[in-house]
């Protein structure tokens, strides 16, 4: 099926993101990103990873037309970003900023929730629905009536996640989604990408927290300098520890673990690891 | 050095305190961690040693706070400046606003407290080098990536050499080498230059190598106190909303599954799990 712009909360449209030999510099003349080129499949689930300044934002924010490319393409299935606005973006692409206090535009959660839907155009009923729903998979029910900053920052991420949960785009990206958490926040934010992933939805995350890029994200984009250094599965990139360190990343503390062991595998869940050490008692 | 003595706070109109009878001593060169779930009392625990409560939030101090020999319900934020450096949690509240270079923004502390313009110089350059800042040392502080503005933040405070530094979640937004960085110099503050050193965090991973102490907030009290190895190996942490490194994880799932059953000491670090698993 493919989304025509009219039907915007259809979650399930394949639609692949193409980034062609993308380049970009900034005002201050930052390059930020030199030659940048991945295709993401639709129900892929995506982590980049990479240094304090690698260009890891900049990319994302091209995805959703935030930034158009200086030189270079990128598509959203049919959409080139800069043949489209930012707004028209949203119908397929959902962003969750680094810094909620840079996205959160109303004064009650709940309104700050509806923004997105209602700016796609969502009927009131499903609208509803969806703020409904989005509200009670954050955990943030009770705050509908709240005002975002009478909420804790790490909280004030969670009404931007629902935010964008509830524009039931296609593609959902989230950037730092961890920062801040507690370990019962980093688990909800787990089981949130869990689940986008269960309905097929294309998740993008940039992360700093390996560890919930292993136990997630079937594939990882290692960045440095505005350039990709490595590009694979998960399993196979994160252990990687020499390309890894060149970007001030290291690999999981499970996989430390094995390579520091020696084991011949080296398992992402403490139930493989388990497994590969009592079993070869 | 810092001592509380039975110190409970609420905020304007909360019916519940943040902090409640929270009785503490951090004696001058310790690296002290304090961990705990969102909304335990860590915050408001660095804005109490560092004045911010009461004299910033107002609302209902109780108990007695001195911190490095002062008495800070009773002194000023300007007073205090001079004795305990605070990084807060989001570095956009650190940024000034009123500078245009990175260089600048770091040097504005010092400006504030009447340093020589060569003191000053040499003391920013060297910063800046610490801080991996040096090659952005122009660009303006709102042109810098999260992780940068991070570094920043860190070396805004750092700078001052202030004899109690108490750090909100400094490692948020910094990459996991960084972090690391981040967690060394604070041991080698504390070990070296005798500083008093308290630091909110989530990366328990780090606190396990690097702290000296390990405190846990829970709804506002302190419920552990004690070292790394001892507070974050035990069976109560996860009950206050934290989770132990994967390290004292996969060791006590290998223990539920017959291996090593009679070690009592759970590894909480790397090395520690390797000499476990050996």
């Amino acid at each position: 099926m493919k989304d025509d712009g009219q039907r915007p909360t259809e979650a399930r449209a394949p639609m692949p993101i193409v980034v062609e030999d993308v380049s970009f510099t900034y005002p201050s003349g930052t390059h930020a990103l030199r030659g940048v080129s991945l295709r993401v499949s639709p129900g892929e689930a995506v982590a980049i990873v990479g240094e304090n300044g690698a260009g890891k934002t900049t990319l994302v924010k091209h995805l959703n037309g935030l930034l158009k490319p200086g030189t270079g393409r990128v598509t959203i299935g049919d959409w080139d970003t800069r043949e489209h606005t930012v707004a028209k973006m949203a119908a397929r692409v959902g962003y969750v900023f680094q810094n909620p206090d840079d996205q959160i535009v109303e004064r009650t959660v709940g309104d700050e929730v509806a923004f997105g839907p209602r700016r796609l155009g969502q009927p009131a009923a499903e609208q509803q629905a969806n703020v409904a729903a989005a509200l009670a998979t954050v955990g943030l029910t009770e705050a509908a009536k709240t005002h975002p900053y009478d909420l804790t920052a790490p909280q004030r991420k969670l009404v931007t996640l629902a935010s964008v949960l509830a524009m039931r785009t296609p593609i959902v990206i989230f950037d730092e989604p961890t920062m801040g958490q507690d370990a019962r926040g980093v688990a909800l934010i787990g089981d949130i990408v869990d689940r986008l992933k269960a309905e097929g939805r294309t998740v993008l995350t940039i992360t700093h927290d390996i560890d919930f890029c292993a136990a997630h994200f079937g594939r990882a984009i290692v960045m440095a300098d505005g350039q990709v250094l490595a590009d694979g599965p998960a399993a196979d990139v994160l252990t990687r520890a020499d390309v890894l360190a060149t970007t001030n990343v290291e690999p999981p503390q499970l996989v430390r673990l094995a390579q520091a062991l020696r084991l011949k595998r080296a398992p992402l869940t403490v139930e493989e690891f388990v497994a590969e050490v009592v079993g070869s008692e | 050095m810092i001592r509380l003595r039975d110190v409970t706070y609420f905020y304007p109109r909360a019916t519940t305190p943040a902090l409640a009878d929270v009785t503490l001593e951090i004696p001058a060169g310790q690296f002290c961690a304090v961990i705990g779930a969102n909304g335990a009392g860590k915050s408001t625990l660095c804005y109490t040693l560092a004045g911010f409560v009461p004299h910033f939030y107002r609302g209902k101090l109780s108990g007695g706070v001195e911190v490095a020999g002062v008495d800070v319900p009773a002194s000023s934020l300007a007073k205090l400046a001079g004795h305990v450096g605070l990084v807060f949690a989001n570095p956009f509240n650190q940024i000034t606003g009123a500078r245009f270079s990175v260089r600048e923004e770091i040097a504005f502390g010092l400006e504030n407290m009447g340093v020589p313009l060569d003191e000053m110089e040499a003391r920013v350059e060297d910063i800046l080098g610490f801080a991996g800042l040096r090659d952005l040392a122009e660009r303006s502080p709102f042109a810098l990536s999260g992780g940068q503005q991070q570094r920043l933040a860190i070396a805004s405070v750092l700078v001052m050499r202030p004899p109690v530094i108490v750090l909100d979640e400094p490692t948020s937004q910094l990459d996991p080498i960084g972090s690391k960085e981040v967690f060394a110099v604070l041991r080698d503050l504390a070990a070296t230059d005798a500083a008093t050193v308290v630091l909110a965090e989530q990366k328990l991973e780090w606190v396990a190598v690097f702290a000296d102490r390990v405190l846990v907030l829970h709804e506002g009290r302190i419920v552990a106190d004690g070292l790394p190895g001892d507070v974050l190996a035990s069976a109560d942490l996860t009950q206050y909303g934290l989770q132990p490194t994967r390290y004292t994880q996969v060791a006590r799932a290998a223990q539920a599954a017959g291996f090593r059953a009679d070690r009592h000491d759970l590894p909480v670090t790397l090395e520690e799990a390797v000499e476990f698993f050996r």
